[in-house]
């Protein structure tokens, strides 16, 4: 079950001609597939993609009604692999996943089906994972077209450009054989708006038919000599049926006057950010009638020669505005000019900064730099020369503390590396090497454990190098997710193999928790159109592991410590393996929650847990949130004037996990930690105890209180 | 030669103004997308077109969030909408924490000519700050002070407070601060509508709405929330003849000096709680000797610090005081109040993990040193005694355990951590009176070096280390002129970290010049 449910969404997915659709960029483009008549759709979950593979999984029911396949592929590479299905037989197919990791990953798939061409239409949906939030490296997935000469379509980021350029895509692609990728970037993506919808179309070749009827055309395998034809037909026939497929269509657009000295090339997904600095600068109304020519690239991969030359024709100065590095866009553009002879002078990251997001204020900046040179008379008078003092603000970089991501509370995960934390204590610095996934996060305060992760599924194999002499074993952490995704083959097989003797941590919290919940292979969840409860220690014994510690309770921090321990300084000479589970706290929640406040509504006996700390045993040390980090464990000021520091406090988002009290135990803290459970609808014998108990128990502390002192407070 | 085809340049569109750009600033899990979503549907009842866009994935983890949205009335053809906010070009600025309010106006999204800042003044304190050893918490001051300067309009007040009173969560309160705000050009009914169609807690997020919505309204009630009210004292209750000597003892403490006697009054409480009224006179004793060095130029300053410390260092956390606090009716009844659970069955566990050196420090003084002595009888106590124990103690059982122990507070000052800690005390006492002989200020940061002395275990014995590494320190600067300054910034740094690293490098600049 995934983290947010979109089965309500999905009903919007059947509306017909007609009827107008609002909502999320992702929707929008699930929505196109259905009116394009796709046969298949699958795809691997990440942001800012993992909700389109979750409207993909609620929708399960219309794209059956529709013959319409969905897969939810095992990895990236699947994904592009099941595109396979294009390459011989005339079905749209579409598959999703981020970019520019799930393009990696998919890349081998993706050059082999660029090779062979396509019969169908075959759509690459990537969400680009650059900029503000991103959690990944910074590259572009547009390197990856150019290597294989895929399309790639940057559509403006509104719902209207977005469910069109599904079906521009879909055309361009059969019309020059030739896969395209189909980029959103992370705002595109969840951007909201309204468009006209039509109605949804079957495939005109359902996949269930096609396999009935196979087909096979021995000149689209990549093999020699077809290998090296396949390269020719790129060249001389995919490009050229391409370029005249852009043109004809009208798939990229210009706007603004028809004449002009200037005139700026940009990405589609870069248009509402260059209208809105145009704005800002007088150059554009409203509604983004601009008063400087803009070349708009909806198809970003290959550029159009013939087009662009039109465009630049009669102007002085060109301004390319292309998020990202390297400059390809630039550079193309440049090599058109320079081959052509032409005058005009083309600038970009010459004003533009090479690296980074562009922000509104980048935005601003270059455009304005731009038009200095070449055309001053169009700027507003104070961006001319600016007269007016701002008020000085503060300066706040040095109170503002940084907030980056971390465990939930009660994460799972969060006593796994306390654990870790606390055998480190004892043993030393360990080689810790991570891998992608919430377990990620350790490698920040207060625990910071781990210095790398080479990628998904690859922690184990990227301490390949540090494997037998030293004293001290390797340790490597993978999630469920990564493990089953590559893990298995590349990580743990390759320990096997290699007979390492370091030491694997598979975190299990039962999902693809950092995308979103989504289920995977050892889920224990049921469901009903995947196969789940396959467990991960299974599969290790299968592929060979002897050394397999399945801990099933994670938040028992001290038999987590142990058998850490027991990893990293056993006689076993080969691969140990630790399969650390516990659900994750924010599914488990979801889950739970709902049936608990049903039980209690309905006077079932319910005990429901939540910790706390005794004010005046807590010295304020914080050794407890060095251990925790956890966003329920926080610090209180007292306004004692005996107390220096403030101390630490539990808020009432606390979920009971138990990791204050196995942390303040294993690491021998304080004793100002307590569980207190709150039993409700207690009934019968054991209510009639507790009350017994309290009365003998007021009763002492009554006779306590009769032979001292007692400071009490006195409300004022 | 041909006359250029440039355009001329001309004033704004003024339709542009009718774009409202409004942006949100979150910690991941506050409800920042349910807020998105009320204001978008509460823009597009009122007749406009609204467009939001947000950053999901891993920041929603607990971590900083942001959304944006845009609106403008219906036109057609639509307006073109930013997808992220630009510095400057922000009308509507909602900050779900105080710090987050610091980072937007960091990130330039609160300008003077513009921008309502919408901002709760609540803390959820980041990592950072928390795992600091001293107070790592940052200044919700600057950030106010900021506030007022960038943002044009400004609603600050602690909207998480006033929510969870009302049963609801922030994001309800957030709306109806925008509301009380009237930075949008809606009816407050329209917002209450959109409350209504999400369909979810309804009845809850409406009355946090509302108390929000009448606390924009009434800018001045802000001002009452900032005055802390000052701290009471506590009463004592308890058999009439230590009634009696108790008033000896408090009208010791009046006749302090005024600038002392509030501490001495909270130092008596303290030391007295801990053990008993001898206790209280002893503790009384050791601050005089203060006050007869002290004098009225300085401010009392010494003895001021000297009543809060010694205080701390006599009641320090041994198993009987943590045994005798954990079994206080007085706890129960606060525990009931906190977990709401006054009608309902309430069971507690405590998380005691005593080891080999807190046994062999509750036995008699002598016996408990032979021990500690003697690895073998250590290690036979180890096996004993030092495992986790949680203990039920509301269980009857589990609570005559505690309270007995909690009762061997006259026992205690026989005791081997008794006199451990008188030892200590004594000499730390003695040092600081030497210092006084040097240099006025030297002798009160001394005294303030007794709040490194915190924690239990190996916390404790770390503190301890830190303690001694600094007083070694404070000796090596005693006849610099200023060598006050030098312990101060000693016990800061032995305060930065864990592991004294930042104590290392002060003590390491130190020795480079003595």
């Amino acid at each position: 079950m995934a983290e947010r449910s979109f089965k309500k969404e999905v009903q919007h997915l059947r509306l017909g001609a007609g009827h107008t659709f609002t909502g999320e960029g992702i929707l929008a483009i699930t929505k196109a597939l259905l009116e394009n008549g796709v046969g298949y759709v699958g795809g691997y979950q990440g942001a800012p993609i993992s909700h389109l593979m979750d409207v993909l999984a609620d929708a399960e029911e219309l794209l059956g009604e529709l013959d319409v396949r969905f897969e939810a592929n095992a990895s990236e590479a699947a994904a592009a692999a099941m595109l396979a299905a294009s390459v011989h037989y005339p079905i749209r197919g579409a598959v999703t996943f981020k970019g520019s990791v799930g393009v990696n990953v998919a890349s081998d798939a993706l050059a082999n089906l660029s090779s062979s061409g396509v019969t169908g239409g075959a759509l690459i949906i990537v969400g680009e994972d650059y900029g503000e939030g991103s959690s990944i490296m910074q590259e572009r997935s547009h390197a990856f077209a150019m290597k294989s000469q895929f399309w790639l379509m940057d559509p403006r980021p509104n719902l209207p450009s977005i469910v069109a350029s599904v079906q521009q895509g879909f055309e361009l692609s059969e019309a020059s054989n030739t896969p395209v990728m189909l980029m959103v970037r992370i705002r595109s993506c969840h951007v909201t708006g309204s468009f006209e919808c039509r109605d949804n179309t079957r495939p005109s070749l359902p996949v269930k038919d096609a396999v009935a009827n196979p087909r096979r055309d021995f000149n689209r395998v990549v093999l020699p000599p077809m290998s090296y034809q396949h390269e020719q037909d790129k060249i001389n026939n995919r490009w050229p049926a391409a370029e005249k497929h852009i043109m004809d269509k009208g798939l990229n657009e210009i706007f603004g006057p028809a004449t002009s000295e200037i005139g700026i090339v940009c990405q589609g997904g870069m248009y509402n950010g260059v209208i809105r600095a145009l704005q800002r600068l007088g150059l554009a109304d409203i509604y983004g009638q601009t008063e400087v020519p803009i070349y708009c690239l909806n198809v970003t991969y290959p550029l159009v020669q013939d087009e662009f030359s039109r465009f630049a024709e009669g102007k002085k100065g060109l301004l390319v505005i292309e998020e990202g590095q390297p400059e390809f866009i630039e550079q193309g553009l440049s090599t058109m000019l320079y081959r052509s002879q032409s005058p005009v002078q083309l600038h970009g990251k010459d004003i533009f900064p090479m690296a980074g997001e562009y922000t509104g204020q980048v935005m601003l900046d270059g455009i304005t730099s731009f038009l200095k040179t070449h055309a001053p008379g169009l700027l507003p008078g104070q961006t001319r020369a600016p007269n007016q003092e701002a008020p000085e603000i503060p300066d706040l970089s040095q109170t503002v503390p940084i907030r980056p991501p971390g465990f939930c509370t009660g994460c799972p995960e969060r006593p796994i590396f306390a654990a870790m934390k606390l055998v480190e204590q004892e043993l030393g610095a360990h080689q810790v090497s991570g891998d992608i996934g919430c377990h990620i996060f350790a490698c920040l305060p207060p625990f910071e454990i781990g210095g790398s992760t080479m990628g998904y599924g690859l922690g184990p194999a990227s301490n390949g190098a540090f494997d037998g002499g030293g004293g001290k074993r390797a340790i490597s952490f993978l999630g469920d997710g990564g493990f089953w995704h590559n893990g298995l083959s590349s990580s743990i097989g390759n320990m096997v193999y290699n007979k390492s003797d370091s030491v694997a941590v598979i975190v299990d919290n039962y999902y693809s928790a950092a995308t979103g919940g989504q289920d995977v292979l050892s889920s224990r969840a049921d469901n009903p159109t995947k196969s789940t409860n396959n467990p991960i220690s299974k599969a290790l014994k299968g592929i060979g592991v002897d050394w397999v510690r399945q801990i099933d309770h994670t938040y028992d921090v001290g038999r987590m410590r142990d058998v850490l321990r027991e990893a990293l300084t056993t006689d076993y000479n080969g691969p140990k393996v630790i399969v650390a589970s516990s659900e994750c706290m924010l599914n488990r929640r979801r889950r739970e929650k709902p049936i608990r406040n049903t039980a209690i509504r309905d006077g079932a006996r319910v005990e429901v847990p939540r910790f706390g700390i005794d004010e005046d045993i807590c010295t304020g040390d914080h050794a407890c949130i060095r251990l925790s980090g956890c966003p329920s464990l926080s610090l209180k000021t007292l306004d004692d004037p005996l107390r220096d520091d403030p101390i630490a406090s539990i808020d009432q988002s606390c979920v009971g996990c138990g990791n204050c009290g196995e942390v303040a135990d294993a690491a021998i803290l304080c004793p100002s930690f307590y569980r207190a459970d709150v039993v409700h609808n207690d009934t019968g014998l054991s209510a009639w105890w507790a009350r017994t108990s309290r009365r003998i128990i007021a009763g002492l502390q009554a006779r306590r209180r009769a032979t001292r002192l007692e400071f009490v407070e006195v409300p004022q | 030669m041909n006359t250029p085809i440039l355009p001329a340049a001309r004033p704004l569109d003024e339709k542009l103004g009718t774009i409202i750009k409004l942006a949100i600033l979150a910690v991941g899990g506050q409800g920042g997308g349910v807020l998105t979503n009320w204001i978008e549907a509460l823009a597009r009842s009122q007749g406009y077109t609204a467009q939001a866009t947000s950053v999901a994935g891993v920041a929603q983890r607990t971590g900083a969030t942001i959304y944006y949205i845009e609106m403008a009335p219906i036109s057609d053809p639509s307006p073109v909408f930013s997808l992220a906010p630009s510095a400057g070009d922000v009308d509507v600025m909602i900050a779900a924490e105080m710090m987050e309010a610091g980072r937007a106006i960091m990130r330039g999204f609160v300008t003077p000519d513009r921008t309502t800042l919408v901002a709760s003044t609540h803390r959820a304190l980041a990592v950072a700050e928390k795992i600091v050893p001293g107070d790592g918490i940052a200044s919700s001051d600057e950030v106010r002070a900021a506030a007022e300067i960038a943002a044009d309009h400004l609603i600050m007040f602690d909207m998480d407070r006033l929510a969870v009173q009302n049963g609801s969560v922030i994001s309800s309160a957030l709306f109806g601060a925008l509301a009380g705000s009237r930075a949008l050009p809606f009816p407050r009914e329209a917002f209450e509508d959109a409350i209504r169609a999400s369909g979810k807690g309804v009845e809850a997020s409406l009355r946090a709405f509302s108390a929000a919505y009448e606390r924009a309204q009434n800018p001045e009630e802000i001002q009452q929330e900032t005055d802390t009210t000052p701290a009471t004292l506590s009463q004592p209750q308890g058999p009439a003849a230590q009634m009696t000597e108790w008033h000896a003892l408090s009208a010791r403490c009046d006749s302090l000096p005024s600038p002392v006697q509030e501490m001495a009054h909270r130092g008596l409480r303290k030391v007295i709680g801990f053990q008993d009224l001898a206790y209280g006179a002893a503790y009384l004793y050791r601050l005089d000797q203060f006050v007869a060095k002290d004098t009225p130029q300085q401010g009392y300053v010494l003895s001021t610090e000297a009543a809060k410390h010694i205080a701390n260092a006599m009641a320090y956390d041994d198993v009987i005081r943590v045994a005798d606090l954990k079994t206080r009716g007085t706890r129960v009844t606060r525990i009931e109040q906190e977990m709401k659970a006054q009608d309902k069955t309430l069971h507690l566990t405590e998380f005691f993990h005593p080891r080999a050196e807190e046994i062999a420090g509750l036995l008699p003084a002598r016996l408990g040193a032979r021990i500690e002595n003697s690895a073998r009888w250590m290690g036979r106590l180890e096996r004993w005694f030092d495992k986790g124990r949680r203990l039920r103690s509301l269980k009857l059982s589990h609570f005559l355990m505690l309270y007995l122990l909690g009762g061997l507070r006259r026992y205690r000052l026989r005791t081997l951590r008794h006199a451990q800690e008188q030892a200590h005390l004594t000499r730390w006492i003695d040092t600081c009176h030497d210092a006084l002989a040097v240099d006025y200020d030297y002798a009160c940061e001394l005294i303030r070096c007794r709040r490194l002395i915190k924690g239990y275990s190996d916390t404790h014995a770390r503190a301890h280390s830190k303690f001694d590494r600094v007083v070694e320190g404070a000796g090596l600067v005693r006849t610099r002129p200023d060598a006050a300054q030098w312990v101060a910034r000693l016990r800061e740094a032995a305060l930065q970290d864990e592991k004294g690293t930042a104590l290392d490098g002060a003590l390491k600049t130190i020795r480079s010049f003595t």
